[in-house]
C-alpha cells in the first residue's frame, strides 16, 4: 500500500527543526561524558552616559568561555558609524557580527540618504534583526552617539526590546555598575566628571562581578569628535612574582655523561618556489 | 500593503549548534502560553542550556526575557479618553527600565497601552504605525481607532501563537469621538468603556467596576485612573515606578507624570 506521508508547509517565521537536532546530540554527548564547548560569552559589564555635550561608552576587556578567561583584553566597544559606537554583552559571536552588519548597512543607508546616520536608525535596524531572531542572536547592546538630533543612549535586549534612556548598564555586571549610576547620576554634566563617572560604574562591575574584569575602555562621542580611550584605566595589573624557581646551573650534580652519535646523510634537497605576484 | 519584514524567517541562516531556550513564562505575564511551536522545546530534560552550570556568573535575570509586567488601563469620557500605565520594566527579578513609557503613539490622537513582551509590543507597535500612517495617507484624513485596533487584532491573531502581546488602544476620531478598544493575548478585540490590563489588572477589577459611573468628566477620570494605577501598583510587584497618563481629545493630546511621592495615598498603603 502506498503510505501517505503529510508534508507540513512551512509557513513562514523561524524553524525551530535545528534545534530539536541540537537538544538530541547535546543529550547523546552528554551520555558519552563530554560536553559540548560553551559558546565565548562576554560576561561583562558596559554601560553609558550621557552628558552635556554627547555620550560616554563604557566597557570592561574580559571574554569567558564558561568558567576560564578566554580574553583578558578583549574590545566590547564596536564601530558602527564615525558618529555611533556600540558596546556589546552577551555571546561575543553575536555582539561581533551582529554590529557589523549593521554597520555594513548603516554605511550603505548613509551614501544613499547623503547624509550622517542617526542613532534611531542603528536602534532600529539593530532590533528588527534581534527581533527576528526572537532572541537566538544573544546579543544586549548599549548604542550611543550624536547625530543631528542630538546625543542618544539605548539599550537593546536579545529580544528585540530597546528602551531610550539617559544612562544605562548592561551585562552580567549591570547591576553593580548600575548602583554607581543611580547614586551619582545628573543630568548635564561635565565631560570629566562622565567620564569619571563611567571608569567607576564599570570598575564597580569589574571587581563585584566575576564575568567582568581586567581593564577599562571609555569611548566618549562628541558632536565631531570620537575618542576612543583604549585603554582608559588598566585596573588589573599583572603581578610580579616575588620568588623564582630558576636553579642555579651546578645545582644538580651529574655522575655520569654517555654520548650516543647518529651518523645521518643529505639524501634530497629540494626548493619549491612559490608565486607571490 | 503586507507587513512580512519582521516575522519573515530566516531558515537555514541560523545553522549553529545552540541550546534551544526554553522560554519560560516572563514575571508577571498573566497567563502560561505554551504554543505549538514552542512545544517542541519543551520536551526536553530541563539542563538542555549550559549556561545553568554557570548560575553564578551569569545570574538568572541575564537570560530572562524583557517583560512589561504592567498595569494598564484606558477610560472613556465625553469628548475623548484618558489613558495611564505604570512605568516598570522588567527581566526576571531586575527592573531593567524603571522609568518605562508604556503609553504608545500610534498616530496623532490614538494610542495603544502595551503590556506583555516588551520586544513584541514593540515591535508591533511599529508595524502598526506603519499600517496606519500609510492608510491614512491613502485614505487623506485621521485614521478611525477602530482600524488601529483591528491591525492590532489581525496582527495579535494571526501570529498568537508566537506572541505574548496585550494592548488597549485607545484614541479619538471625529466619527465615534473617545473610543478604547483592548486586544488581550490571543487576538480578540472588543470595545470596552474602561479597560484595565497587565499583571496587575487583576488587583483592580473590584475597584474599577465599584467605582465607574458613566458620565465622569476629565477630571474625575484623570483620578480615577490615577488612584486605580497607584493601587495595582502597591500590589503588584511586576508594576511601579511613576503613573503616566494621557488625555486624548479634538484638541490633541496632554501627557502627564505623577511621581512616587505625588501618588495618592490610601490607609492600608
Amino acid at each position: 500500500m502506498a503510505t501517505v506521508s503529510v508534508c507540513q508547509y512551512h509557513r513562514g517565521g523561524f524553524s525551530f527543526e535545528n534545534c530539536k537536532r541540537n537538544a538530541l546530540l547535546e543529550a547523546d554527548i552528554n551520555k558519552l561524558g563530554f560536553s559540548s564547548p560553551a559558546a565565548r560569552k562576554t560576561g561583562t559589564t558596559i554601560c553609558g552616559v550621557v552628558y552635556k555635550d554627547g555620550v560616554v561608552l563604557g566597557a570592561d576587556t574580559r571574554a569567558t568561555e564558561g568558567m576560564v578567561v578566554a580574553d583578558k583584553n578583549c574590545s566590547k566597544i564596536h564601530y558602527i558609524s564615525p558618529n555611533v559606537y556600540c558596546c556589546g554583552a552577551g555571546t561575543a559571536a553575536d555582539t561581533e557580527m551582529t554590529t557589523q552588519i549593521i554597520s555594513s548597512n548603516l554605511e550603505l543607508h548613509s551614501l544613499s540618504t547623503g547624509r550622517l546616520p542617526r542613532v534611531a536608525t542603528a536602534n532600529r535596524m539593530l532590533k528588527q534583526m534581534l527581533f527576528r531572531y526572537q532572541g537566538y542572536i544573544g546579543a544586549a547592546l548599549v548604542l550611543g552617539g550624536v547625530d543631528s538630533t542630538g546625543p542618544q543612549l539605548y539599550s537593546i535586549y536579545p529580544h528585540g526590546s530597546t528602551d531610550k534612556l539617559p544612562y544605562v548598564t548592561m551585562g552580567s555586571g549591570s547591576l553593580a555598575a548600575m548602583a554607581v549610576f543611580e547614586d551619582r547620576y545628573r543630568p548635564n554634566m561635565e565631560e570629566e566628571e562622565a567620564k569619571r563617572l563611567v571608569r567607576d560604574a564599570i570598575a564597580a562591575g569589574i571587581f563585584n562581578d566575576l564575568g567582568s574584569g581586567s581593564n577599562i575602555d571609555l569611548c566618549v562621542i562628541t558632536k565631531g569628535k570620537v575618542d576612543y580611550l583604549r585603554p582608559h584605566d588598566v585596573a588589573n595589573k599583572k603581578g610580579v612574582r616575588t620568588g623564582n624557581y630558576r636553579y642555579k646551573h651546578g645545582t644538580t650534580g651529574v655522575l655520569t655523561k654517555a654520548v650516543t652519535h647518529l651518523n645521518l646523510e643529505v639524501v634530497e634537497e629540494s626548493v619549491q618556489t612559490m608565486d607571490t605576484t | 500593503m503586507h507587513f512580512t519584514v519582521v516575522f519573515s524567517g530566516l531558515s537555514g541562516v541560523c545553522d549553529r549548534l545552540r541550546q534551544a531556550r526554553v522560554r519560560t513564562p516572563a514575571a508577571g505575564s498573566f497567563s502560561n502560553v505554551v504554543s505549538v511551536k514552542m512545544a517542541t522545546v519543551l520536551q526536553f530534560p530541563a539542563s538542555v542550556s549550559t549556561f545553568n552550570n554557570y548560575n553564578d556568573l551569569y545570574p538568572d535575570w541575564t537570560q530572562r526575557e524583557v517583560s512589561t509586567g504592567t498595569t494598564i488601563m484606558a477610560v472613556e469620557f465625553e469628548g475623548g479618553v484618558v489613558i495611564g500605565a505604570d512605568s516598570r520594566t522588567t527581566t526576571g527579578a531586575y527592573i531593567a527600565n524603571r522609568v518605562t513609557d508604556k503609553l504608545t503613539p500610534i498616530h496623532e490622537r490614538i494610542f495603544c497601552c502595551r503590556s506583555g513582551s516588551a520586544a513584541d509590543t514593540q515591535a508591533i507597535a511599529d508595524a502598526v504605525t506603519y499600517q496606519l500612517g500609510f492608510h491614512s495617507i491613502e485614505l487623506d484624513e485621521a485614521p478611525l481607532v477602530q482600524t488601529a485596533a483591528s491591525l492590532f487584532r489581525e496582527m495579535c491573531y494571526r501570529y498568537r501563537e508566537e506572541l505574548m502581546a496585550g494592548i488597549i488602544v485607545a484614541g479619538w476620531d471625529p466619527r465615534r469621538g473617545g473610543q478604547v478598544y483592548t486586544v488581550p493575548v490571543g487576538g480578540m478585540m472588543t470595545r470596552q468603556p474602561v479597560s484595565v490590563g497587565g499583571s496587575g489588572s487583576s488587583y483592580i477589577y473590584g475597584y474599577v467596576d465599584s467605582n465607574y459611573r458613566a458620565g465622569m468628566s476629565k477630571e474625575e477620570c484623570l483620578k480615577f485612573t490615577a488612584e486605580a494605577l497607584t493601587l495595582a501598583m502597591e500590589r503588584d510587584g511586576s508594576s511601579g515606578g511613576v503613573v503616566r497618563l494621557a488625555v486624548i481629545s479634538e484638541q490633541g493630546v496632554e501627557r502627564q507624570v505623577i511621581l512616587g511621592n505625588q501618588l495618592p495615598k490610601f490607609s492600608t498603603v
